[in-house]
């Protein structure tokens, strides 16, 4: 029964995780557009989201 | 990539005929600066389909000069934009117009609405990862762990739900705290009274090691409510935010000439009575006005429900929201944006509103009956054991879990998830919902009154005589008309597309505003318009006519007459009769002239019908309706409707309609055809059958298990096993709506475009 000690705290752990990077996940707009990311994921080239607007010229169309 | 043409698209064909391109000052207007030298614009393209799409808008504006990046997205069908301020606007709809995209500038995403989404889908995810991890250790307590071990679980346990319940519980302890503060009660009250009685009955039992622990069922019970909860709020949110991405009916602003002979763009809220506003074709009135100079045309179809535009004289008065279709207008204003004809209109249409009975939604209505049911039997049940052993430990446990065990898990699932599904059948058939409440409201509904112009009719006119004129005639005038933007115009191109090019070339051509279009030939001069203008000797010709027509004229000579006709919408006929079928009472209530009217309710078989009526005159006529308990469906497009759209017990409206129309809508249907009107009925009157039977599940399934949780019988496990089972039956119910429908048919390509957009986010991690 000792081994419950290390296991129970990490399963809620693993868990913990889990939930912590689906709210990041949900916060950072990753659900916004369901059906754009399925197109998407198609394309050959690298996808950016949209910057915060700070970075002005951080994310270079052009380049693309 | 042929899924890609926006022309196959009817939303934005009739858009496209009736709003120009935002002017770049609008932009300017319509965008909020991001940060320093930043500006962030919103665009509403309805016509993106897929990944082609994405590439060729996102490639194009990025290639644009001062635009930071451009990202499309799909699900909302919008475009946002950064731009650089210092180079001035970049050409945006422009581009997207040389694409084939049709753009409208778009509100900016109103954030309240997401911020309750998010919040439920928060409460959502930190639930369920309480409800797995407490269940795995529920599990090894029932499997009949030893006393320590269990203790040890059931301390755990209490530790995982308390921020669970913290957290996630808030959304129904606010709701219920309202309402218990306004004297009333509603489902979220013995929601919280259980959830949290059994928290704390649990947590004293584990205290003092006792044997069950409601941990499980009181997390579950968050969790299973709030999948609910949240289903409700995505489809009211989802539509509403599709509906708000069509275009706009007012400018954001308009060119006005000051004293000084100065031109500047101003916001339509500062334009004052008595300022010079100058119009250019295809531009809307931006505030009631009277024309000092210039000569036009102006569609007010949105406006009046008159079908053929109105020409315009020096003198004349005309009210915000009618389209300039022709020539330049120098416009006095007369009116202040408040006090004009479409402000007028919504003030129409909130006294409309609050005339209407407010109407219960049937879970508040279950809820007012089934909430004291609850409080009492749990009472009752503690008064009884505490009489009867004269142990208040054990009568509070056994009143705790009749609360658990009545508590409407499958009531609170039973009517959103059935209108989910309602919902998605209805948009898989280009009809929006807007409200829950609206599907409910709908299965009621016993008279179908509709408008005529851009409901009954397409709102916008088709050559009548096509088969009748020579060939040689229409390409003729089809090519003068490919000059003007005036809708007869429109439809002699439209009707000439496909045939071969005229076989005269002329050296000028010219648009007389309000007369017609003039092309000077070797051959002679040529003339389209009207008969008074195009023809030397008019009079003959008049009496000839019948309904709306242009003349083709040479030198003055007539060469050939073309009338229109306002074509009723595909399967108008049919679905009168499917309505009538149904026993429903069908009328017309139209601000057209009465010959018109007269003409086509002939022609669609409708024996009530009243014409030139005001928009007041439709509101009055529906309350009056209302007063005799009739439950009206209202069926209109224009701005003239929106007062009875508001005051009628439910309303549809088309998607071309104007957006105030729309917006006071319940459900907005995207295609041609009239055929959604009885569709929307059946499926809503199916779900409504659907609703009463999970509301009838739910209460079988209490009837059964109440008499278990009185008598002492009812453990933590049998608590979740009757739970889950109950909240599964009544989605399994939910979802036969899917079954016994899809046997009709539907294109395949929509169903692939619009199966994949419902509940996002619901995956649950732990």
């Amino acid at each position: 029964m000792r081994v419950l000690a290390y296991l129970i705290p990490l399963s809620l752990c693993l868990g913990g995780v889990g939930l912590a990077a689906f709210l990041w996940s949900l916060k950072s707009g990753q659900y916004d557009d369901l059906d754009g990311a399925a197109e998407r994921v198609l394309f050959d080239d690298d996808d950016r989201p949209l910057t915060s607007g700070q970075e002005e010229g951080a994310a270079s169309p052009e380049a693309r | 990539m042929n899924c890609c043409s926006p022309a196959a698209e009817t939303v934005t064909r009739s858009e496209a005929t009736r709003d120009g391109v935002p002017a770049r000052e609008e932009i300017l207007l319509a965008s909020p600066i991001v940060s320093e030298s930043l500006r962030q614009t919103e665009l509403s393209v309805p016509s993106i389909h897929c990944g082609g799409c994405i590439r060729a808008i996102e490639g194009a504006l990025n290639r644009l000069d001062g635009v930071i990046e451009a990202r499309v997205n799909l699900t909302t069908r919008r475009v946002t934009v950064r731009w650089r301020t210092g180079a001035g606007v970049p050409p945006l709809t422009e581009t997207l117009a040389e694409l084939g995209y049709q753009a409208h500038l778009a509100e900016p995403v109103t954030d309240r609405s997401d911020k309750t989404l998010a919040e439920l889908v928060r409460a959502l995810a930190v639930s369920g990862f309480a409800a797995a991890n407490i269940m795995a250790l529920s599990v090894a307590v029932w499997s009949g762990a030893g006393e320590e071990t269990r203790s040890i679980f059931h301390w755990l346990s209490a530790l995982i739900a308390l921020p669970a319940l913290v957290y996630s519980g808030r959304v129904f302890y606010r709701s219920a705290w309202t309402a218990l503060r306004h004297g009333r009660t509603n489902m979220d009250v013995p929601i919280s009274i259980g959830v949290l009685l059994a928290f704390g009955m649990s947590l004293y039992d584990t205290l003092h090691h006792g044997p069950h622990a409601y941990f499980d069922a009181s997390v579950m019970l968050l969790f299973f409510l709030l999948v609910g909860r949240t289903l409700d709020h995505l489809m009211r949110e989802k539509a509403r935010a599709a509906i708000k991405g069509l275009a706009r009916l007012a400018p954001r602003g308009a060119m006005v000439e000051r004293a000084d002979g100065t031109l500047s763009y101003l916001p339509i809220t500062d334009i004052e009575p008595g300022m010079t506003v100058l119009l250019a074709a295809g531009e809307r009135v931006p505030v009631d006005a009277r024309v000092q100079a210039g000569t036009s045309d102006l569609d007010c179809s949105l406006v009046s429900g008159e079908s053929a535009p109105r020409p315009v004289t020096p003198g004349d008065a005309i009210e915000a929201g009618t389209l300039n279709l022709t020539g330049p207008l120098r416009l006095g204003a007369t009116a202040a944006a408040k006090d004009s004809f479409l402000a007028e209109m919504v003030r129409l249409m909130a006294a409309a509103e609050a005339g209407r009975t407010g109407y219960r939604r049937i879970a508040d209505r279950a809820a007012q009956l089934y909430a004291p049911a609850v409080h009492m039997t749990a009472f009752l049940s503690f008064l009884g054991w505490a009489a009867a052993s004269g142990d208040i430990h054990r009568a509070v446990t056994i009143a705790v879990a009749v609360l658990i065990i009545t508590c409407p898990c499958a009531l609170g699932l039973a009517v959103p998830i059935v209108q989910v599904v309602a919902a998605r059948r209805l948009f898989e058939h280009g009809i929006m919902v807007k409200d829950g409440t609206g599907l409910e409201r709908l299965a009621e509904v016993d008279t179908v009154v509709f408008d005529k112009t851009g409901t009954l009719t397409l709102g916008r006119p088709i050559l009548r005589n096509h088969d009748r004129s020579a060939a040689a005639d229409l390409a003729l005038a089809a090519a003068l008309a490919a000059h003007s933007r005036h809708p007869y115009a429109r439809a002699l191109v439209d009707a000439h597309v496909g045939c071969g090019p005229a076989a005269v070339t002329f050296d000028r051509i010219a648009e007389r505003p309000g007369c017609g279009i003039e092309a000077v030939s070797p051959a002679g001069t040529f003339r389209l318009g009207r008969a008074d203008w195009a023809l030397r000797n008019p009079g003959a010709m008049a009496i000839a006519l019948e309904g709306p027509s242009s003349i083709l004229s040479k030198d003055g000579e007539l060469v050939a007459t073309f009338t229109f006709d306002d074509p009723v919408r595909p399967d108008a006929r049919e679905t009168i009769t499917a309505l009538k079928r149904r026993g429903l009472a069908v009328e017309i209530l139209s601000g057209d002239h009465a010959a018109a009217v007269e003409r086509l309710a002939r022609d669609i078989d409708i024996e009530h019908f009243k014409a030139g009526m005001l928009p007041r005159e439709k509101a009055d006529h529906l309350a009056a309706l209302a007063a005799v308990r009739r439950k009206v469906l209202m069926v209109g497009d224009g701005l003239n409707d929106a007062p009875a759209l508001a005051a009628a017990h439910v309303s549809m409206a088309p998607s071309s309609g104007a957006d105030v129309g729309r917006n006071a809508a319940d459900f907005v249907f995207l295609r041609d055809s009239l055929g959604a009107v009885p569709l929307a009925l059946a499926v809503a009157r199916r779900a409504n059958r659907l609703v009463h039977q999970n509301f009838a599940l739910a209460v079988l399934y209490n009837a059964i298990a109440l008499p278990f949780a009185v008598a002492g019988f009812v453990t933590p496990l049998v608590a979740a096993l009757a739970m889950s089972t109950s909240s599964i039956l009544v989605v399994a119910n939910a979802l036969r709506l899917n079954l016994d429908t899809r046997a009709q048919q539907r294109p395949a390509a929509e169903r692939k475009r619009t199966g994949r957009q419902e509940a996002p986010a619901l995956g649950v991690p732990g």
